[in-house]
């Protein structure tokens, strides 16, 4: 029982992580190949003030708040720069972070944090609170899409050259989108520090980046459902398979490949297809 | 003095060495339609690209309603009130043409995200973006996306999306090309009847038979600078004209 109470946490960890680049990515179409700095971010945050007694429910809001600042920071300097240039940029952020968390003895350097405090409510309660957060996290995510911020975002994502020239205002959705994202990952990485308990600065690099990129563009998109289930699933499987856990980069990397190659809309895009087939049967 | 809806005051504009305007000025009053014509790279585009702000002029300024606009972002002069419908059709392909016009009549909630996420409901505009697509002929594929109608049928919803800004100042550039006779001279209509709305237009147009059926006032621009400007018959009369433009002896 507590295996798997520890597996959903995880699951559930991971599909709040991966709904907060869908809105980046997916929604307004800004590729990060750098979002694990953000879980990082709230990570350590949160870790640190609970090793300081703090509450860990308490902590969510400076561990959003870090990661959404720095998400705003990362956001205004990648503003002038689209595609190509922004994956580098983006990747530099995760680069970045990791390089810097090495260095810093309060940060623990690169032994990182043990002995983060289990939160007082249990696994159980964790697991609990994982699947309130992701809830929240949803509910957020699902009004953005259905408001005039998704609609926006919509025309940024296709062409922000003729978003502009139908009086959006670019700029502040792009950085409204990576502000939400990013405090989103870093809510992420306050209840991963308290499921792992122990952080380091290499739980939150490239590969990690990788992975979450790879949970968003196999489920397709901008699509929410989609995203979740691949990011329940992808999760799920190096949690029982170690072959996987291993091979991890390979794996996501022939993954992302894939998708792009075969199904560029990802899940959401192959269920929509079998089911108009059969609705046109 | 009572300003101008536009003004361009000494505009000069260059890429790399090439000189594409040299010192062009001219002017739009209230409710006015100009035809704007002008052989292939004249650079009657690149001058709609300096008034949207898309195309840093070297020197030179643009104002609206007597007021500077020169450095304003695009967005800004938008919702200042000057809207473009582009030569190079740009329409979202992703939505349809419903949801390109409605998207185009948000207004400011197009300026702020955290007003735009106040509002989920879309029925307004979708009523304003259906009236505009019937307008320019487009009511029965108002649910279709671009990609499944042809060029002419994209250069209409390009005239309906730069409406559905409001503007003050419309700037359709070859809002003709690619629409048959009897399409082009039910737009040709359209755009007769928009001062009478209080509109400004400038129409940039090859098309010179509807060009000559609906414009009072042309501006003609060749290599850069301005060749005439002034009344329709009499523009068309210049020797100047005839020779630069038509490629007619005088
Ligand atoms: N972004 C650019 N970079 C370099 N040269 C450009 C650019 N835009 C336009 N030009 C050049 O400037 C000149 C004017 O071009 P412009 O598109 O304004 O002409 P035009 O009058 O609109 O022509 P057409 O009737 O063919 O549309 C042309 O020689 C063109 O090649
Ligand atoms: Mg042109």
């Amino acid at each position: 029982m507590a295996y798997e109470i520890v597996v959903l946490t995880n699951m559930a960890i991971a599909v709040l992580f991966a709904l907060s680049l869908n809105v980046i990515t997916g929604f307004c179409g800004q590729v990060s190949l750098g979002h694990a700095a953000f879980l990082g971010i709230g990570a350590y945050t949160s870790a640190m003030l609970s090793k300081e007694g703090v509450p860990l429910i308490i902590t969510f809001i400076p561990a959003m708040g870090m990661a959404a600042l720095i998400g705003l920071i990362v956001g205004v300097a990648s503003l002038r720069v689209r595609h190509d240039f922004l994956a580098i940029t983006t990747m530099g952020v995760v680069f970045l972070f990791t390089g810097i968390v090495r260095k810093q003895e309060i940060l623990g350097g690169e032994i990182g944090i043990a002995g983060i405090p289990a939160p007082d409510f249990g696994r159980v309660g964790l697991f609990a609170t994982s699947l309130l957060c992701v809830l929240a996290y949803l509910l957020l995510t699902i009004w953005i899409r259905r408001s005039w911020t998704g609609f926006a975002f919509d025309s940024i994502a296709e062409d922000e050259d003729t978003a502009r020239l139908l009086g959006i205002n670019v700029p502040k959705f792009k950085l409204f989108a990576f502000v939400v994202g990013t405090a989103g990952a870093g809510l992420a990485g306050a209840l991963y520090a308290h499921q792992v308990r122990f952080i380091g600065p290499d739980s939150f690099g490239f590969v990690e980046s990788i992975s979450v990129l790879a949970m968003v563009i196999v489920g397709g998109i901008g699509s929410i459902w989609g995203v979740i289930l691949a990011a329940a699933f992808l999760s799920a499987l190096p949690q029982f398979f170690q072959v996987i856990d291993d091979y991890k980069l390979l794996v996501y990397g022939l993954l992302l490949f894939g998708a792009m190659r075969f199904a560029p809309e990802g899940i959401d895009g192959l269920l929509k297809k079998i089911v108009r087939r059969r609705a046109v049967k | 003095m009572i300003a101008k809806r536009l003004q361009i005051k000494n505009v000069s504009v260059k890429f790399g060495g090439l000189s594409a305007l040299e010192d062009v000025s001219f002017e739009v009053d209230d409710n006015q339609l100009i035809g704007f014509i002008g052989p292939n790279g004249a650079g009657k585009t690149t001058l709609m690209r300096v008034i949207m702000g898309m195309v840093n002029p070297l020197s030179g300024s643009v104002l609206l309603n007597g007021r500077n606009i020169t450095n304003l972002t695009s967005v800004q002069r938008i919702h200042a009130g000057v809207a473009l419908g582009q030569q190079i059709v740009k329409p979202l392909r992703q939505m349809s043409l419903l949801d390109n016009v409605a998207l185009a009549s948000g207004g400011k909630k197009l300026l702020s995200p955290m007003r735009a996420l106040l509002v989920q409901k879309r029925h307004k505009e979708r009523e304003l973006a259906r009236e505009l697509l019937i307008q320019v002929g487009l009511g029965d594929h108002s649910e279709k996306l671009p990609s499944e109608l042809p060029l002419g049928y994209l250069k209409r919803l390009e005239v309906a999306r730069a409406l559905a800004l409001r503007p003050s100042l419309l700037l359709l550039d070859e809002p003709l090309a690619g629409l048959s006779k009897p399409e082009a001279e039910q737009m040709a209509d359209l755009i007769y009847n928009l001062p009478r709305v209080g509109l400004s237009v400038i129409l940039i147009e090859h098309n010179l038979p509807q060009v000559q059926r609906i414009c009072p006032i042309l501006y003609v621009q060749s290599n850069g600078r301005q060749l005439a400007f002034g009344l329709t018959k009499d523009v068309m009369a210049d020797p100047a004209v005839r020779q630069a433009y038509l490629g007619v002896g005088a």
